[in-house]
C-alpha cells in the first residue's frame, strides 16, 4: 500500500517535470505540409485527367494514390522521408504517404534477416494494425448500414 | 538496518588498460577528441549493424589488451554484456577469442557490473586479468525497442539517443593505473513507470537507491568525490535524481553530471541525451580514464544505470524496473608527468 503511495507521487512529480511538447508549432508545421501533400495529390490528379481526358474519374484517382505511394516509398528508400516527418509528425503520417513510409521503412529494416522471415513478416509491423482496424470497421459501419 | 551492499577492495584491482570506440555522431559530441578510434560509418563496413556492435566490441578488447601491454594468452576471463536479445552482440564477440566468457546483463548499467564483478574476482585472487567490456548501438537498440530508422515519426522530448560505442578495459591485480577501491551492488528499483520513452525517469529512483547505500555502507559523502557520474539518466533524468537525494537529505553538487546529459552537443537535436550501455563505458574508457590519469580526478564514483525492460514485458503493462551499480575509481596522485 506503501509502495502504491509512493509510486503514485513520483509518477505525478515526473508528469509535472516532464517538458511538453510546444502544441502551436508543431500543429503548425503539420497542418502545412499535410496540406502541401495533399495539393502534390490533386496537381497530379489534375495532371492525369488533362493527360488522359478519356479516363474515368475513379480511375484517375487510383493513379493519383500509386503515384503517392510510390513517391513515399522512394524518398523513404533515399532516406529523406524521416526527415520530413521529424519535422511535420502527423502532418506527414496522415496522408496516404505516411501509409507507405510505414510499410516501406520495416522492409527496408529487416531486409537482412531474409525475405520471408524477415521483410515480409515484418513488412506490416506498423501498418498492419491499422489494416485490420481499417477492415473491421468497415465490416461494422457496413452492417449497421445494411439494417438502417 | 540494512545489509551492506558495499565491497570495500583489500587487493585494489587496477585497470592497467582502457579503450574506447565511438560512431561518426559521437565523435562529433562533447567527448570527441577524447575516445580512442571514431569509425567512419556506423555500418563499420560490416553488412548489417548488428555485426557491425559486434565487430565495435572485438575491437574495443583487442585495444584495451594492446594499451594494457599484455598478451592476449594472459587474459583469464571476458565479462561482456550489451543491450540484445540474449546479448549476442558479446557472445558473438567473445566466440572469436580464445578466453573464457561471461556474459552480463545489466542493461545500461553493464558497464560498472562488469568492472564490480571484475574486481571482486580479482580481488578473490583468483584471477589477474579480466577484461571488461561492453557495447551499444543506436540501429540495432533502435530496431530492437522501438521503430525502423527510416519511419517517419516524431520523437517524444523526454527521449534519448542510443550511442553507438563500445568500451573496454582490463583489470589487473597489479600495474599502474586508476584503482578501484568500493563497489557498491544495486538493488531492482522500481517506482512504477512505464513510459518507455522517460528512461531516464525510470532508472533515478535505482540510481538513488544505489547512491544512499553508497554513501552509507562507506560513510562518504558527495564532498569527497571529484565526480560522482551516472551514465544515462539524461537531462531529465539526472534532475530528478538530484530532487530525490535532496528529499533523502543529501545534496549533489556540482560535482555530479551523467555522462548521457553531457555526450552531444546541443546541435546535435537527441532531446534528453545520450543513452545505452556504450554511453558510460565510452565516457568511463576516455574522458574520465584520462582525467584520473594525468590526476584532474583523484576520487570518481562511477555509478551507471541500467533499465531491466524488454518489450514484451512493457507490452503486457509491466512498469519500468531499474538497476543500477556504482564503482569508486582512484586516481593515481603520484608522478605528474606535466
Amino acid at each position: 500500500m506503501d509502495e502504491k503511495k509512493r509510486n503514485e507521487a513520483y509518477n505525478n512529480y515526473v508528469k509535472a517535470k516532464i517538458p511538453k511538447t510546444k502544441p502551436w508549432p508543431s500543429l503548425f508545421n503539420s497542418f502545412w505540409v499535410g496540406g502541401l501533400i495533399c495539393v502534390l495529390g490533386q496537381g497530379i490528379n489534375d495532371l492525369i485527367m488533362l493527360w488522359f481526358p478519356n479516363m474515368a474519374e475513379q480511375t484517375a484517382w487510383t493513379y493519383t494514390l500509386v503515384v503517392l505511394i510510390f513517391l513515399a516509398s522512394f524518398l523513404t528508400g533515399l532516406g529523406v522521408y524521416d526527415r520530413i516527418g521529424k519535422f511535420a509528425g502527423g502532418g506527414s503520417i496522415v496522408p496516404i504517404t505516411g501509409f507507405s513510409n510505414s510499410i516501406t521503412s520495416p522492409a527496408l529494416e529487416f531486409k537482412n534477416e531474409g525475405i520471408i522471415y524477415g521483410m515480409c513478416v515484418k513488412m506490416f509491423t506498423i501498418a498492419g494494425p491499422v489494416i485490420v482496424v481499417g477492415i473491421i470497421s468497415s465490416i461494422i459501419v457496413g452492417l449497421i448500414y445494411l439494417f438502417i | 538496518m540494512a545489509k551492506s551492499q558495499t565491497v570495500v577492495f583489500k587487493n585494489q584491482p587496477v585497470i592497467i588498460g582502457s579503450y574506447s570506440i565511438v560512431g561518426p555522431k559521437e565523435g562529433a559530441g562533447n567527448f570527441g577528441e577524447y575516445f580512442d578510434y571514431v569509425m567512419k560509418s556506423d555500418s563499420f563496413g560490416e553488412k548489417t549493424y548488428e555485426k557491425a556492435e559486434r565487430k565495435m566490441i572485438q575491437h574495443a578488447i583487442v585495444g584495451a589488451i594492446e594499451k594494457a601491454k599484455i598478451k592476449p594468452t594472459d587474459v583469464e576471463l571476458l565479462l561482456a554484456g550489451d543491450l540484445l536479445n540474449q546479448i549476442i552482440s558479446s557472445s558473438y564477440a567473445a566466440r572469436d577469442f580464445s578466453f573464457p566468457y561471461l556474459g552480463l546483463f545489466g542493461a545500461c548499467s553493464t558497464m560498472a557490473e562488469s568492472l564490480a564483478i571484475g574486481a571482486s574476482l580479482i580481488d578473490g585472487g583468483q584471477f589477474d586479468h579480466v577484461v571488461c567490456s561492453t557495447a551499444s548501438h543506436f540501429s540495432t537498440a533502435e530496431r530492437q525497442f522501438r521503430f525502423p530508422l527510416e519511419l517517419g515519426n516524431q520523437r517524444p522530448p523526454t527521449s534519448q539517443w542510443t550511442i553507438t560505442g563500445a568500451g573496454a578495459c582490463v583489470l589487473a591485480l597489479k600495474g599502474k593505473g586508476p584503482k578501484i577501491t568500493m563497489a557498491t551492488f544495486g538493488r531492482v528499483v522500481d517506482y512504477g513507470i512505464n513510459d518507455v520513452n522517460d528512461m531516464g525517469a525510470a532508472m533515478a529512483p535505482a540510481a538513488m537507491d544505489t547512491l544512499m547505500a553508497h554513501f552509507r555502507d562507506s560513510k562518504t559523502t558527495p564532498d569527497d568525490y571529484d565526480l560522482i557520474v551516472t551514465g544515462d539518466l539524461g537531462k531529465l533524468g539526472s534532475e530528478i535524481l538530484i530532487d530525490l537525494m535532496e528529499d533523502q537529505g543529501i545534496k549533489l553538487g556540482l560535482n555530479y553530471n551523467d555522462c548521457g546529459q553531457m555526450y552531444y552537443t546541443r546541435n546535435q537535436a537527441t532531446l534528453c541525451g545520450g543513452s545505452g550501455c556504450g554511453c558510460s563505458a565510452t565516457v568511463l574508457n576516455s574522458f574520465i580514464m584520462k582525467k584520473l590519469l594525468d590526476g584532474s580526478y583523484k576520487k570518481v564514483l562511477f555509478a551507471p544505470t541500467g533499465a531491466l525492460l524488454s518489450t514484451t514485458a512493457t507490452q503486457q503493462g509491466e512498469t519500468i524496473p531499474g538497476v543500477c551499480h556504482a564503482i569508486v575509481i582512484e586516481g593515481v596522485k603520484q608522478e605528474k608527468k606535466k
